[in-house]
């Protein structure tokens, strides 16, 4: 069955807006830290459609969002240990409290 | 003849003021004060061997010479201009050596007895040393530059000496007035000397060189022949009022004379010495040295000299004849004698283009009663002084009756008074007489004028010495301070000035003209008899209304004419009003209406501009702040908008 | 190493020995020592300049040096000196010295800074580099905000904050001024004498441009010198200011701006200093009788003496502009007069605020009983202030008057005319200050209790009273030795007298 690449398209994109909404407009840093990980993960759609795509012979794509997955899943690892830590200290970790360093 | 050592005149007491100025504090009084005294004995003696040989040499072509022993350079300004320092001696520099040296040792006497056991006796003496040197210097420049410093330097020992009694606050007031009336003056004065300087290319008072303009010249851009022209025109005139407003404030010329009254709130014998006989008498000085310049290039403006001299003296006597305070008569009545003396300067007149004898009469005049009064007014205040000391006041109601307790004051103060009413044969009369006849032969007006104030000298300095020595005793007064006579070393002084009052203007026949005349040649004093027999009557007459008047024990006259006019009485009393008018000026105007906004738009609206500038700084950085947010969402949204508006841009 | 850098190395030496001794004994040593060397090199330098000069060493500058130290900018080290700065390296030397013993009870860091003020002073009277003089500048700028804002009193962090941002606002100016004229004049040197005649690689700087740069050059200098109308950081300023601090701001760092206006804005740009002085000259000449006036209403004595010194270091820039030799002699004795007298102001100001705890005249009275010898020091600074023959005041004011003039246009006349009135108020002010504190009678229990001044104390106000004594009874060797170094200066003010349009419109 071969599905249109409009179909991978359109989800990346949906979910892309649905990303950045969701950073731009969220509070508590999770939903932000989830937010990014919607955006990433448009991205690793993309690359294994466009890849599939255009270069059906090639793995380059693959690789990447291979890459990206396992970058972002460390990346979340450690936000979510800062959050922890910030939790910890400020029973909350919304993102607009988190000013005690600014100025 | 070398007269290098007149340097000494000027050098020891300023070395008296150095030592006791710095060593005072660890002498006693008696040290200090025989130490001022014998410097200035020292000084004393030199001044009078300087005359006695200056004016036993030859003359040549019928003048004394004028000598300038000591000359240097103080201070450069420019190539032709520049300030010296040095001694100049022609007559009336001599003349008023005699009269300064002269008063100030008999005040330095008589101190010792009057300031006896005051605090500050040593600082007292420091003062008297730099006033007298300050005042040899003022009458020995050899140029208007150097008499300028010296003329604030008197100013300022005035100052100090005014308020010797600094814990008063009247003492402090009067002091302050009298310097800033005299240095508002002096700028009078200073602008004068800037012009005359710039435009004859120097300040000396040897004027063969530079009456017109000088040969060297300024740096400067007017070229030579229209400084000559201007000069000739009515700069020179200009420049010279603007250095007789500094004289007028010196002098005490209305209306700049509003000090002089109050400065008797100083020590009598600082009164006797700087307000009566030396410092007060420096304007009329002044005018006199420039006397050449302004007979030969302004002899109209020298009529209005005259005018605001006759003015002054008939305003002085006026007041004085309403005045309850001994001093502030006596200090009118000065006020009025050195109007004399501005009138006499003020009404010579030139004979075609070059100075005459007979037609500057004046000149001599003035300068003849500069020395007569000197001495009586020396003699005159000096006796307040021991009435002072006597009676422990200066106002008229605690006094009457004071002759039978001070004979020696008594007859040396009636004396003093027959000179200064001018009745022969006292040397006040010779010198006034000489006055009379300048006046009439520049006007019978101003002839007639002052006859008429010299007769109302006479009735108010009669008024005082009936209030002080006749008239009501105040016995409940006298019975606590009974009054007694001063010791001998006040009253020998008063003897001293008396005899010199007494003899000079008729032991020497008029020799005072042949030393001292406006062309320098020897003028032999005659008396005008017609002038004379009226000023003795009118003067009579004047000391007869008085004795009617204020003799009695009672004085139903002088209290009937006081209710009948009162408020002429009362507007005499207070001056006609014009310290409230200086003082309504000088606060309201100048320090309400101009100091105190001055003040205001300095903290408000300078000073409010800058701190606006840091202001408007601090409030736009802080406008800048809110974009600078650490939001990180609200970044990414301009992040996002910026990038899809760019991208747009690129599309379209 | 020439051994003018030795004003110099000399408080690099006592910042040192500052940094490595330990106690309040030691650092007196230091401080004292250090500064004596200062004044006695000082009185050494005049002398031997002096004597130079008598034997025929005729250079605009003498004793000069040069070391490169930033190539593509021309900058260099180079030092000379001439008259004018013999004399304010004098005056650097007395005040640093007296300033020493007035500060005698404050602690390490505060000499620290001290130090490095004096080092920042002496180096620009030094310096004939222009970017040396303004890097010097700098540095005497920086621990003013310090001293103010640690050691001061009163508003002291809103005075410092205030005085350092106008004199950084001027210094903002300055440097633009000096670029400007190092570009106009070829960029090739920054050395002072060298764009003056021209040579080592610079050329005449055009007639437009140094327009341009005059008012940039004028302005950053003249906020320094306390000009009309950015004069305002010196009240509070020097309100605020510790004694010492106060001696030094005032007394040598004022200074520093009518120096530069001479040197810089009107040596190197003559052209644009006579077609634009008017602007300047109606500035400076309002600055001298409202800060006359305006000392007059004042209630704090140092309030009182600052706009009294508004009104003297205005008349110091009022003379500089009047573009004759006479008047700017008189405006260098006028620098020397009021930097000793205004320092023996502050000191004895600082001295009473110190034993009495309030500077208001109206709560002060009859000190003259109570501390004879502080009263009679402020009475015989108060005299030299008015201007009383004998001390350095007349001196200086006679010469800028006899020199103002000299230019016979009424425009210049009339404000010379305006400017001499200004010795009246100041007798006004003066007196009216003497007569409210040193006279009458004190019924105050603490002031009663006051004690006269120290060993210290006095030192600091005997030398300066006999340095004020000093010019004022025998100007003549200074005035010769500042009308020297005028003179060139003049010169080319007055060679290029011709070929400027006359904007004035008062003329």
């Amino acid at each position: 069955m071969n599905i249109s690449i409009y179909c991978f398209l359109i989800v990346s994109a949906l979910m892309l807006a649905i990303g950045i909404y969701g950073f731009l407009t969220r509070r508590n840093t999770l939903a932000i830290l989830i937010s990014v990980e919607l955006i990433l993960n448009a991205a690793d759609l993309n690359f294994a459609a466009f890849n599939r795509l255009l270069f059906p012979a090639g793995q380059e794509g693959y690789f990447f969002t291979l890459f990206s997955v396992a970058i972002s899943a460390a990346e979340t690892a450690i936000a979510i240990a800062v959050m922890i830590n910030i939790y910890r200290n400020l029973k909350n970790n919304f993102v607009e409290n988190l000013d005690s360093m600014k100025w | 003849m070398d007269y290098t050592y007149t340097i000494l005149i000027l050098l020891l007491p300023f070395l008296s003021f150095l030592f006791l100025g710095l060593a005072g504090k660890w002498l006693s009084h008696r040290a200090a004060g025989l130490f001022g005294t014998t410097v200035l004995g020292v000084v004393t003696v030199l001044s009078y061997y300087t005359a006695f040989t200056y004016f036993t040499a030859d003359r040549v072509d019928g003048v004394f010479q004028t000598l300038v022993p000591v000359n240097f350079v103080w201070l450069p300004f420019s190539d032709a201009l520049h300030f010296d320092l040095g001694i100049m001696l022609d007559p009336i520099s001599v003349m008023m050596l005699i009269v300064i040296s002269t008063v100030s040792l008999m005040v330095h006497i008589y101190s010792f007895g009057y300031m006896h056991g005051e605090r500050g006796f040593q600082r007292y003496y420091a003062f008297l040393s730099l006033f007298t040197m300050s005042m040899l210097g003022l009458v020995l420049a050899t140029n208007i530059f150097q008499m300028y410093m010296f003329w604030e330097l008197v100013g300022v020992c005035s100052y100090l000496l005014i308020g010797f009694y600094y814990t008063e606050k009247a003492a402090v007031a009067a002091s302050k007035k009298a310097f800033i009336v005299t240095r508002f003056a002096d700028l009078g004065f200073l602008v004068g000397i800037l012009i005359f300087g710039y435009y004859t290319g120097s300040f000396s008072f040897d004027f063969t060189g530079n009456a017109v303009y000088a040969a060297n010249a300024v740096h400067g851009v007017v070229p030579e022949t229209s400084k000559a022209l201007a000069a000739g025109g009515f700069i020179l005139p200009t420049a010279l009022f603007l250095m007789f407003i500094g004289g007028a404030g010196k002098s005490a010329m209305f209306p700049l004379h509003i000090w002089l009254p109050d400065a008797m709130e100083g020590p009598t014998p600082v009164s006797a010495l700087i307000h009566a006989a030396t410092m007060v008498v420096a304007g009329v000085f002044q005018v006199a040295r420039m006397f050449p310049l302004w007979i030969q290039f302004a002899p109209e403006t020298l009529h209005i000299v005259a005018w605001i001299g006759a003015f002054t003296a008939f305003y002085a006597a006026a007041v004085a004849c309403a005045q309850s305070d001994i001093k502030r008569v006596l200090a009118f009545s000065t006020i009025s004698q050195i109007a004399f003396m501005m009138v006499a300067l003020g009404v010579c007149l030139p004979e075609g283009s070059f100075t005459d004898n007979h037609a500057s009469l004046g000149y001599m005049a003035s300068m003849y009663h500069l020395f007569t009064h000197a001495m009586f007014k020396a003699t005159l205040f000096l006796c307040a002084g021991c009435i002072i000391h006597a009676v422990h006041s200066n106002e008229m109601e605690f006094m009457g009756g004071m002759r039978k307790y001070m004979p020696i004051t008594h007859i040396t103060f009636l004396i003093a008074c027959l000179a200064i009413s001018g009745i022969p044969p006292f040397s006040g009369f010779f010198s006034k007489d000489e006055i009379l006849v300048a006046a009439f032969q520049y006007s019978g007006v101003m002839g007639w004028i002052m006859t008429g104030i010299a007769a109302m000298t006479a009735f108010y300095m009669f008024r005082l010495y009936y209030g002080i020595f006749w008239g009501t005793e105040n016995k409940e007064y006298h019975a606590h301070h009974t009054p007694h006579e001063s010791p001998a070393v006040m009253t020998v002084p008063l003897i001293i000035l008396t005899v010199i009052t007494c003899t000079f203007g008729w032991i020497l026949p008029g020799t005072f003209g042949s030393y001292v005349s406006a062309t320098g040649e020897a003028y032999h004093i005659h008396l005008d008899w017609s002038v004379a027999a009226t000023s003795i009557g009118i003067a009579l007459i004047a000391i007869g209304l008085a004795t009617w008047i204020y003799s009695g024990a009672r004085q139903p006259i002088a209290d009937k004419l006081q209710a009948t006019f009162p408020r002429l009485h009362r507007w005499a009393y207070k001056r006609f009003y014009l310290d409230e008018v200086y003082q309504f000026v000088t606060h309201r105007i100048i320090f309400g209406c101009i100091s105190r906004p001055f003040a205001w738009f300095d903290r408000h609206v300078v000073d409010g501009f800058f701190n606006g500038l840091a202001w408007g700084t601090h409030a736009s950085s802080n406008g800048l702040k809110t974009l600078q947010s650490g939001r990180v969402q609200q970044y990414a949204f301009v992040f996002l908008v910026g990038t899809l508006l760019l991208i747009l841009m690129l599309i379209l | 190493m020439n051994f003018l850098s030795l004003f110099v190395l000399i408080p690099l030496l006592m910042l040192l020995g500052l940094w490595l001794v330990k106690g309040q004994k030691g650092v007196r040593a230091v401080m004292v020592v250090g500064s004596s060397t200062l004044l006695a090199m000082a009185i050494a330098l005049t002398v031997k300049f002096l004597m130079d000069r008598a034997a025929g060493m005729d250079a605009e500058m003498l004793y000069q040096a040069s070391f490169v130290w930033f190539e593509p900018l021309h900058i260099s080290y180079a030092v000379g000196v001439d008259g004018i700065s013999v004399s304010m390296l004098l005056l650097s030397g007395v005040i640093v010295f007296t300033g020493t013993f007035v500060s005698w009870d404050m602690c390490k860091e505060y000499f620290l800074w001290f130090t490095l003020l004096s080092m920042g002073v002496f180096g620009f009277f030094i310096s004939v580099d222009m970017f040396m003089m303004f890097m010097f500048y700098e540095i005497a700028l920086i621990p003013m905000y310090l001293l103010i804002g640690v050691w001061g009193s009163g508003h002291k962090e809103y005075s410092a904050m205030k005085l350092t941002l106008m004199l950084m606002g001027a210094s903002a100016f300055l440097m633009l001024g000096i670029f400007g004229i190092f570009y106009s004049a070829g960029g090739q040197t920054m050395n002072v004498l060298d764009i003056a005649n021209h040579t080592g690689g610079a050329n005449l700087i055009e007639f437009s441009k140094q327009c341009l740069w005059f008012p940039f050059t004028f302005v950053g200098f003249g906020v320094l010198g306390a000009m009309f109308p950015f004069h305002t950081w010196s009240p509070d300023g020097h309100a605020s200011a510790p004694t010492a601090v106060s001696m030094l701001h005032a007394g040598v760092l004022m200074k520093l701006g009518g120096y530069g206006c001479f040197r810089i804005a009107i040596f190197l740009l003559p052209e644009a200093a006579n077609e634009l002085s008017w602007i300047f000259l109606i500035l400076c000449g309002t600055g001298v009788v409202y800060g006359a006036l305006s000392a007059c209403v004042q209630t704090d004595l140092k309030y009182l003496n600052a706009y009294s010194s508004v009104s003297h270091c205005g008349m110091v820039l009022f003379a500089i502009l009047m573009l004759t030799t006479t008047a700017s002699t008189g405006a260098i004795l006028q620098m020397l007069s009021h930097g000793l007298m205004t320092a023996l102001f502050f000191a004895i100001i600082g001295m009473i605020y110190h034993r009495a705890h309030t500077r208001d005249i109206r709560q002060l009275d009859g000190l003259m009983r109570v501390v004879p010898f502080l009263a009679v020091g402020f009475a015989i600074a108060g005299l030299a202030n008015l201007g009383l023959p004998g001390l350095s005041g007349f001196v200086a004011e006679m010469t800028i008057f006899v020199g103002s003039f000299e230019n016979a246009d009424m425009f210049h006349r009339v404000l010379t005319v305006v400017a001499t009135s200004s010795i009246v108020v100041a007798a006004v002010y003066i007196l009216r200050m003497i007569g409210k504190i040193l006279y009458g009678k004190c019924t105050d229990p603490i002031q009663l209790q006051m004690h006269d001044a120290h060993w210290e104390e006095r030192l600091a106000v005997i030398v300066l009273i006999a340095c004020i004594a000093g010019i004022g009874l025998a100007p003549a060797w200074l005035s010769n030795l500042i009308q020297d170094s005028v003179q060139p200066v003049m010169d080319s003010v007055h060679n290029v007298a011709h070929n400027i349009s006359q904007c004035n419109p008062f003329q």
